[in-house]
């Protein structure tokens, strides 16, 4: 028998450090469990089991460093154990449907995916704090995935995510060093930063009295799924159940919370122009912009939909369109009544995403944005055969095989997602769920791409309890494969990365 | 003042030439027959020997040169012979240098490797081609003046507005004036009444505008400026800035190269530039991409004969103008006889930059008109010239004949020279020279 390759230890031994950190975020529902007096029992028992675990874990003799393979097992690995331990406490709880072990694994994947895609279809079963971990597990998702898309698969090559901006292309390394301990402090201190600045505006709205049903707990909550772009909420008809002032607050920060981090560092920094030189960037607002005008149009021509006047079509329009378009997922409508122009128009949003970098989901700007421009040099090099043109991204050219590795990327991406489609409408099938084709299409996309809400059965203000357990299956898988850029999970797969 | 040439070939026999009537000039060169030939060919002493080496040097008499000139084809023999000049004596340095990372390294960190002035030539021979892309017709231009001024030397053909007239006719730019007109082989200087023939090459000096109206009206049926279609042929380092510089002025050229690898490095270099991997000579290539229909060919290929045959081509397919760059010198005559309109020789180029950077503070600038038989010069006139406090219909008198002044710039603005123009201390007075009167016109002035 040849040698395992993988130094699987490092991997582990890293593994241990994130579940030991894990104790921590569980302490705040714990500590609203308390105040509320709601069983500890749900929230103690993970953290025993996590920092045991992590502390076990740690103590791994290990010297190698780590590679490539060590860090693709790593970062799969992290995102599975975390999402597993999370259902524990739902499980723990036994409340309503989250008593059931996959629908608990599915809320917590649905969680740490940023995905927001939920199976609870009565919010009043839960306490507060089992809600509340819910959204804490979607926060950690997000930062998670900032840490793991800036410092780790940019390097990876992932799908051209090497083409984001990074720290390792700045000028500024002697601030922002690439060790990826430094990024994630950088990171964490900027995340952390924009949560609480909209948990303050949300809650200062409350106390104004402009949102009075927005107290800490919900600006808290909501604070922390629009900056990581996954779309929990604690309300059964999700950001539906506040103010308006409230709902074109959280607009801005689901816009924040997918644009690239280190960009969002430059201008905080004082380098305001930063942004606005990257191409990807620009390419982002003008699609957020066209796509809000557009939405707004087809709901003005609309006879079904009736609003107070022009600001709540617009703001109807503005919220659906952002918060689909960064895979957040939080709604304050229906969109399952609008027309099927408006709501094709929201499933295609579910492909795209925001930028590289961020906490968004989905293909990612910067994918379409060189495929685009690759589709456009072809068209030029079919009239002029000879002509070299590289295709350039805010004036860098982008290497061939990058180009190459971002089709693939998104091939693959729609591949697999057609396939989960199958599986959605045949199992739905074999249930007799009797779901139309653009429920299962927007199903699979809004797990696989980690949006949270479809449309139908599957809809903003419903849930996906009424799947059959071998789709919630499936859809677990999808979020978490579609989560970590897909290669990491499949490269597992490959016997050429466990053997030479 | 004592001058060291390092490197007698082309270039280092021309700066020689140049130099050996005002100074005391050794020449240092590895081959003997070739210091041999250069001791009886010019007023010089020749030592044979590897300029990088200290003993030769000082054989040579570093220790009292006044300036070094290393001239060798080599790049980094120049740098090492000018170090080990720098680190043997006070003498000012100068160092020829082909590519430009050198010149990058020199110009970011003051003084390195001890050298005092870094002549690139591919970057100059570049300028110098660029310089001739947006003035149809033009065969030679040189900025004076720190740019207020420039001289421009034109090739006058059959078809041009101005065959048949005289300079008073044709003298329609305020600030224009013609300063020669060049008729086989011949240099004349043209009164009012001089008629211009087809063949002629007329000199004028002037404001950069009034040098590009004049251009515009020798061919108006031409696209100028940036409309101009220039087609670079060769991404050697010449080819890659004539692109580069063209790009930044505005231009959108087509550079063709055939190594893929190198096509892909330039395409990734050059935005404005649009760059076509494809053989040089490959006719169906040249058709379907209308090369036929650009205004200027230029050739930087790697050999002369490839530069040329490329001209040719290019030019029977219907292209307006071709510049080839041309590393022999015996070259250039023929290559432009058989059809070449411009042949630029990057060792020309750099001598004449050298001879620039050695000429005596008096004369700042010069230009060559072909090759030797006229100089345009810019002077700095202080108090004792002649020229200075009087009135130009004046002082003419007092000097030789075969000068004209074709350009006066007074802190950094232009004036034209009329008769009744005064020249003041401090102006920088630009002026042709026939090469008969070089000698009588320095002294004068």
């Amino acid at each position: 028998m040849e040698p395992l390759r993988v130094n699987w230890r490092v991997s582990l031994r890293l593994l241990g450090g994130v579940l030991r950190w894990l104790t921590v975020p569980l302490a705040l529902p714990l500590g609203l469990a308390v105040l509320d007096g709601d069983p500890l029992v749900p929230f103690l028992v993970p953290m025993a089991i996590t920092l045991t675990a992590g502390v076990g874990l740690e103590r791994l003799e290990t010297e190698k460093a780590m590679y490539t393979r060590e860090a693709y097992l790593m970062v799969s690995l992290s995102w599975l154990c975390v999402g597993l331990l999370g259902a524990l406490p739902f499980v723990l709880a036994g409340d309503g449907v989250l008593a059931t072990p996959i629908n608990a694994v599915f809320e917590s994947i649905s969680g740490i995916t940023t995905t927001g895609a939920t199976v609870i279809n009565d919010f009043a079963a839960h306490s507060r704090s089992i809600l509340l971990w819910r959204q804490t597990i979607q926060w950690l998702g997000g930062l998670g995935i900032l840490v793991l898309a800036i410092s780790v698969l940019s390097q990876l090559s992932v799908g051209g995510a090497q083409l984001m901006e990074t720290e390792s292309q700045t000028q500024d390394v002697h601030k922002l060093t690439p060790r990826i301990s430094e990024t994630a402090r950088l990171i964490w201190w900027l995340y952390a930063g924009i949560t609480l600045l909209a948990a303050g505006g949300l809650f200062a709205l409350g106390l104004a009295g402009i949102a009075p049903n927005m107290d800490a707990y919900n600006a808290i909550s909501h604070a922390m799924t629009a900056v990581a772009t996954a779309g929990f909420s604690p309300q059964p008809d999700s950001v539906g159940a506040f103010a308006p002032a409230a709902q074109w607050l959280i607009v801005p920060f689901m816009f924040i919370g997918a644009t690239n981090f280190i960009l969002l560092y430059f201008f905080i920094k004082g380098d305001w122009g930063r942004p606005f030189r990257n191409e990807e960037f620009r390419f982002y607002v003008a699609l957020v912009v066209g796509a809000s005008v557009l939405m707004t149009l087809l709901l003005v021509v609309d006879p079904d939909v009736t609003t107070s006047g022009i600001e709540e079509t617009v703001r109807l329009a503005t919220f659906q369109i952002v918060s689909l378009l960064t895979t957040t997922g939080f709604a304050t409508v229906d969109f399952n009544a609008w027309s099927p122009a408006a709501k094709h128009l929201l499933f295609t949003c579910m492909f795209l995403g925001g930028m590289a970098g961020s906490t968004t989901c989905s293909i990612k700007l910067l994918r379409w944005l060189i495929i685009l421009k690759s589709f456009r040099r072809d068209l030029f090099t079919t009239i002029h055969p000879e002509a070299v043109r590289p295709v350039r991204l805010s004036g860098r050219a982008v290497d061939e095989d990058t180009i190459r590795d971002v089709f693939s990327y998104t091939m693959l991406s729609l591949v697999l997602f057609f396939l989960g489609t199958i599986l959605v409408v045949v199992d739905g099938a074999r249930i007799g769920l009797g779901l139309s084709e653009f429920e299962a299409l927007s199903a699979a996309a809004a797990t696989f791409f980690n949006i949270g809400p479809a449309f139908g059965i599957a809809g903003p203000f419903n849930s996906y309890n009424p799947f059959s357990d071998l789709t919630k299956g499936a859809m677990i898988l999808m979020m978490y494969v579609g989560r970590i850029e897909i290669i990491p999970v499949l490269v597992l797969f490959t016997r050429s990365f466990w053997r030479s | 003042m004592k001058v060291l040439i390092v490197g007698g070939g082309q270039v280092g026999e021309s700066i020689a030439a140049d130099l050996a009537a005002d100074h005391e000039v050794t020449i240092v060169d590895q081959r003997s027959e070739r210091a041999e030939e250069l001791a009886y060919g010019l007023d010089v002493l020749t030592v044979t020997g590897d300029g990088t080496e200290v003993d030769v040097l000082e054989e040579a008499g570093i220790s009292d040169a006044g300036m070094v000139i290393a001239s060798t084809d080599d790049d980094e023999t120049n740098i090492v012979t000018c170090s080990t000049a720098a680190a043997l004596s006070d003498a000012i340095t100068i160092a020829r240098i082909k590519h430009t990372k050198y010149l990058r390294t020199w110009e970011r960190a003051d003084r390195a490797f001890g050298i005092d002035y870094m002549v690139c030539t591919n970057l100059l021979t570049a300028e110098s081609i660029v310089r001739v892309v947006g003035l149809p017709a033009a065969i030679d231009v040189d900025p004076f003046a720190e740019g207020c001024v420039q001289m421009a030397e034109f090739e006058i053909s059959p078809q041009c507005p101005v065959v048949e007239q005289t300079i008073e006719e044709a003298d329609r730019y305020d600030s224009l004036t013609f300063a020669a007109v060049l008729r086989d082989d011949e240099v004349i200087i043209p009164d009012g009444t001089t008629v211009i023939g087809a063949g002629d090459r007329v000199v004028v000096i002037g404001s950069p505008e009034s040098v590009h109206n004049f251009a515009d009206s020798l061919e108006p049926d031409h696209d100028s400026g940036t409309d101009e279609d220039v087609t670079v042929f060769g991404g050697s380092e010449i080819g890659y800035h004539v692109t580069r510089i063209l790009g930044e002025r505005g231009f959108s050229p087509r550079l063709i190269e055939q190594d893929h690898d190198r096509a892909r490095e330039l395409a990734e270099q050059l935005p404005a530039a649009q760059i076509m991997e494809s053989d040089a000579t490959d006719m169906e290539f040249l058709e379907r991409e209308h090369v036929d229909e650009a205004d200027v060919v230029i050739a930087a290929l790697e050999s002369d004969e490839k530069n040329l045959l490329v001209s040719l081509l290019a030019r029977r397919l219907g292209a307006d103008r071709t510049v080839a760059v041309i590393d022999t010198p015996a070259y250039v005559e023929l290559f432009e006889a058989v059809g070449v309109d411009v042949a630029i020789n990057p060792r020309v180029v750099v001598a004449e930059e050298i001879t620039r950077l050695t000429q005596s503070d008096k004369a700042q600038n010069v230009a060559l008109i072909e090759s030797d038989k006229a100089e345009v010069i810019e002077i700095e006139i202080d108090g004792d010239s002649v020229l200075s406090g009087r009135p130009i219909r004046e002082s003419v008198g007092d000097l030789p004949d075969g000068v004209v002044i074709g350009a006066i710039t007074r802190d950094q603005t232009f004036v034209t020279p009329r008769g009744d123009t005064e020249i003041q201390p401090g102006d920088h007075v630009v002026l042709f020279v026939d090469a008969d009167a070089i000698a009588a016109t320095t002294a004068k002035l």
